[in-house]
């Protein structure tokens, strides 16, 4: 290919605090009916006023942390300013200098910034006109901004679903795109070979929204590298614009050219205090941090010399980790145990490791050799180790142990250790 | 009946029986009724108001408020009374909650009257940009009331209620004090809470009242203060205590050319007042005054045109087509201030200015305990005298914007009248939370004048 | 600063989401020029020895715990009272053509 993919993502998560951003309303909006956790400060109403939710900053802090960023010391709220129906003050309280968390890195891809804003209420089409729920209003969003370190889909899917399940073991976020706890957006450009070999970058990027979920995303970006490519080839310029994503035409459709950008006219927000973050505060978040994804792989595979396949399979969800190693605590069959809840999930079927535990041990128990072998077994045993045997018979009743041993080893352990025991007495005693 | 002149004479008068809250209510809604002309209210709220009386009647109690009535200023949110800020964006809206302040005042026993006219969304100093009319000075109806608080300045002047609530951004309850010869007391920005009143500009608006006395002002005050867990601005401050032997400072810069000679003479002969007192009458330079009207007229905007951005028609009210020509003016300006290309040299500047305008009153109340200083440029002016020209109009704030640029509080107390029979007064400016030493130094003016 | 142009004005005005007539437009931009032209005068202010004011309270870090109130939730009823507008249970607006481009 003529030209290398340039993408930067924007990652829109919203947390899952009890309360709304600015207000105490509950912030759960998924499935409510509409305006109905609504009050003066969410839904605009005039004379309200907003309050800062602790947990939101906290939760957004440790997202930081998680992803390497520098934490702001001094950080604050700005208005962003812009009219649109779902957005009830006219302005959407959000962040621009100093964000919360800045820098940070993971998959070697570079984070510009994450920083904390409320979302706005929800537009539904019906019957011709638009409706409008404020319950979503005022929930904590994190919009987190990468550098366009991206090149390709494959990296970005990869990207995201860390990210996904790094929230997720943060406990911030369920970060689930069908319920629209997750949103993504990405800038994608093409450059030149020669732009690629100085490093420069292409001078437009095209903005792909309202992307909800990772497989329009993948098409989406696939048919704006297309686009983009044939338009270069034919020589001319791509226009600086923001695109949507047709789903079923599968193709992307021009939203807002460049000539109508918005001018949000941000200022820093004077109903709220600005925020100012001691070494301490950080520190102490940074100790709230659990053992992160790719460090729980890293250790599976030191720990449990578990497959790659198998290790990605339980990272991926933080309960069933969890569960794998309670129950790698009552047996070591790790390989095992993984086989078991992968390919059999038996773990579905006993919430407690415990029981999946003795399920196993019952599955992988050996049967018993039967009596006639045990029989001729310790004959044999005791015809080749006459010295035990007069031993035992002179009072010495150690030598019982090494005896029962002797025939678990020519039985290859298949002996029920009750019934060789008595059988070698029996034929002591008798013989 | 003779009413009260006082909260102290209302609260006796009561619980001696010498009087109903049904009574007051009857006299206070008749005066309301024989003085329409001035214009002062916007919608009387007979039924709460005889409902709340008879409630003080069935139920008398020594709370700071007993049986005060109150207007309020059209911007402070009533539940289920129309809230409409004078314009007609929100001509029939009617509130689902109500201000911080309108709560306390009611569970300190305020009665309630109903809301009062002002200048729409408190853009203004005359009350003329009022969309439902201006209000008429109660000394002499061809002249301004001031503003923008103008109906509950005229509702205090004139009788029509013992005490009343206004906002002050940028002088809007001690111009029109000054001009109906009332007091009137801007607090300190985050002494009261400013949830539930339809904000103007947020980091200027500040939440006080008018009344006949300092005492009045100064006991409304400590029923309204204190946070509220809903304005994140609000500090629980420990206020000033006024020290034994107090100190005025005299700013320079506020006895200029422009400033009326019956105005300055005035001032001049309350600063006798407090010297014969016994209070040190110090000089005292604020040289960036000149810039507050520059630095106000930008920051003010700005948060206007952002804060009026909720008015869209969807929620409640009427449709921003309704915006009256003062409102889109700020709107217009604030927005052109924040716009890319324009920040910083607008706003980011003003906002510079006005650290600097702070360092002034620093510096200042290090030497003295209040700044003695004139409201307004002159007495009220006639109505229609001003308002063809909007540059010429905010010019007038000069003496008033830059308390509110520094979150200063600020008293404004009547001294006599001119020539014209209008009311002349001046102002006092404290520390932050220095409210205790102004209330203090308006008794020692009142009991010594 | 460069005079406010009849174009300046239109452009704010829709940044605003004003809609002015002709006659205020022509005000506007007569009226708006001045008050710029007055307020420039602070260009003469040195500020650079100062940090820009957006607060005078000194405050940092008011923030709220993260516990649901219930006593300033509005029912339905209560939040869609301010309209006639709605349909079941949503407040209705013109049909959105265009999709949510900001954000």
């Amino acid at each position: 290919m003529k030209y290398t993919p340039i993408i930067g993502l924007e990652v829109h998560i919203e947390l899952n605090t009890k309360t709304k951003m600015f207000c105490s309303c509950p912030a759960d909006h998924f499935g409510k009916l509409p305006n109905t956790q609504t009050c003066p400060v969410c839904l605009g109403l005039p004379g309200a006023l907003p309050f800062a939710n602790k947990e939101a900053i906290d939760k957004t802090i440790k997202f930081g942390l998680a992803l390497g960023c520098e934490i702001s010391r001094n950080s604050r709220f700005y208005r962003k300013n812009y009219f649109y129906p779902d957005l009830p003050k006219g302005f959407q309280t959000s962040q621009l200098d100093s964000p919360l968390c800045v820098g940070g890195e993971l998959q070697a891809k570079k984070i510009n910034h994450i920083h904390l804003e409320e979302d706005a209420g929800k537009l539904v089409h019906q019957n011709g006109a638009s409706l409008v729920d404020f319950n979503r209003s005022s929930v904590p969003l994190m919009e987190l901004v990468t550098e366009p370190d991206f090149h390709d889909v494959e990296s970005i899917l990869v990207f995201l679903k860390e990210i996904q399940l790094i929230a997720r073991y943060l406990n911030i976020s369920n970060a689930d795109m069908e319920k629209g706890s997750m949103r993504l957006e990405a800038n994608v450009s093409l450059a030149t070979s020669e732009q690629s070999t100085v490093n420069s970058l292409p001078d437009y990027k095209v903005e792909l929204k309202n992307i909800n979920s990772f497989r329009f995303l993948e098409k989406a970006i696939n048919a704006e590298i297309k686009r983009q490519e044939e338009i270069l080839s034919n020589g001319e310029k791509v226009e600086q614009e923001t695109r949507g994503y047709d789903e079923v035409k599968q193709t992307t459709y021009s939203q807002r050219s460049k000539a109508d950008a918005h001018d949000y006219r941000y200022f820093p927000e004077p109903d709220l205090p600005p925020i100012s973050l001691s070494e301490l505060t950080i520190n102490n978040l940074q100790f709230t941090i659990p053992e992160l994804p790719q460090q729980k792989r890293e250790r599976f595979e030191q720990e449990y010399k578990l497959p790659k396949d198998y290790i990605d399979i339980l990272v991926l969800d933080l309960d069933r980790a969890n569960y794998f190693e309670e129950a790698a605590k009552l047996n070591n069959n790790y390989k095992l145990l993984a086989d078991l809840m992968i390919n059999k999930k038996l773990d579905l079927e006993f919430p407690q490791a415990a029981g999946f535990v003795r399920k196993l041990v019952e599955l992988t128990k050996v049967e018993y050799a039967n009596n006639d072998e045990v029989e001729s077994v310790v004959n044999l045993v005791i015809m080749d180790n006459e010295k035990a045997v007069s031993d035992y018979k002179n009072g010495n009743g150690n030598v019982v142990g090494f005896l029962i041993g002797m025939v678990q080893k020519r039985l290859q352990g298949k002996g029920n250790v009750e019934v060789v025991r008595s059988k070698l007495l029996e034929k002591i005693q008798n013989g | 009946m003779n009413l009260p002149l006082t909260i102290k004479e209302t609260k006796a008068g009561l619980l001696n029986k010498k009087f109903s809250a049904v009574e007051l209510v009857d006299e206070y809604l008749k005066n309301i009724e024989a003085n329409k002309d001035l214009n002062a209210f916007l919608t009387v709220s007979h039924e709460e108001a005889y409902k709340k009386a008879k409630e003080i009647d069935n139920n008398l109690q020594d709370t700071p408020l007993l049986g005060v009535t109150v207007a309020h200023k059209d911007l402070y949110l009533t539940k289920g009374i129309r809230t409409t800020a004078a314009s007609k964006v929100l001509e029939s809206y009617i509130p689902q909650y109500s201000a911080t302040v309108v709560d306390r005042i009611e569970k300190a026993g305020g009665i309630t009257l109903g809301k009062t006219n002002c200048d729409a969304w408190a853009h203004g100093g005359s009350g003329e940009n009022s969309d439902f009319g201006p209000t008429k000075n109660p000394w002499n109806k061809t002249h301004v009331p001031g503003g923008s608080s103008s109906g509950s300045a005229v509702a205090v002047a004139a009788g029509l209620s013992l005490v009343a609530t206004g906002t002050d951004t940028g002088g809007s309850i001690r111009q029109p004090a000054n001009f109906c010869g009332v007091v009137g007391l801007k607090p300190t920005y985050g002494a009261v809470s400013r949830y539930g009143v339809i904000a103007m500009a947020s980091s200027l608006d500040t939440m006080g009242s008018f009344g006949r006395t300092v005492e009045d002002v100064e006991t409304v005050f400590n029923v309204i203060k204190g946070s509220d867990g809903y304005d994140s601005t609000v500090v629980d401050s420990a206020f000033r205590i006024p020290h034994s032997k107090l100190k005025i400072g005299i700013p320079k810069e506020y006895f200029t050319d422009g400033l009326d000679k019956e105005v300055e003479k005035s001032i001049m002969e309350a600063s006798k007042v407090f010297e014969k007192a016994g209070v040190e009458l110090v000089p005292v330079s604020l040289p960036n005054t000149k810039h507050a009207v520059s630095v106000y007229y930008i920051i003010q905007p700005a948060e206007v045109s952002s804060n009026l951005e909720r008015y869209d028609g969807i929620r409640f009210g009427n449709s921003r087509e309704d915006f009256g020509a003062e409102a889109k003016r700020r709107i217009m300006l604030g927005t052109y201030v924040l716009s890319v290309g324009y920040y910083d040299a607008y706003y980011l500047k003003a906002q510079k200015v006005r650290s600097k305008l702070i360092q002034d009153f620093d510096l200042a109340f290090e030497k003295v305990d209040a700044i003695l200083a004139p409201v307004a440029p002159t007495a009220a002016f006639e109505l229609g005298e001003k308002n063809s020209d909007p540059l010429k109009m905010y010019l007038e704030d000069i003496f008033t914007v830059s308390a509110n640029l520094a979150g200063i509080p600020g008293l404004a107390i009547p001294s006599g009248f001119n020539k014209q029979g209008l009311p002349l007064g001046f102002q006092l400016l404290g520390p932050r939370f220095g409210e205790n030493i102004l209330f203090e130094l308006g008794k020692i003016y009142e009991k010594s004048k | 600063m460069a005079k406010l142009t009849r174009q300046d004005v239109l452009h704010i005005a829709k940044l605003a989401k004003l809609s002015l007539t002709d006659d205020e437009v022509e005000k506007f931009t007569a009226q708006l020029s001045s008050i710029l032209k007055y307020v420039d005068e602070l260009n003469s202010v040195d500020t650079s020895e100062v940090d820009p004011t957006s607060q005078t309270t000194g405050l940092v870090n008011v923030f709220r715990d993260d516990e649901i109130k219930t006593d300033q939730i509005l029912s339905q009823a209560e939040a869609l009272s301010g309209t006639d507008e709605t349909y079941n249970g949503y407040f209705r607006v013109p049909t959105i053509l265009e999709g949510r481009t900001d954000k």
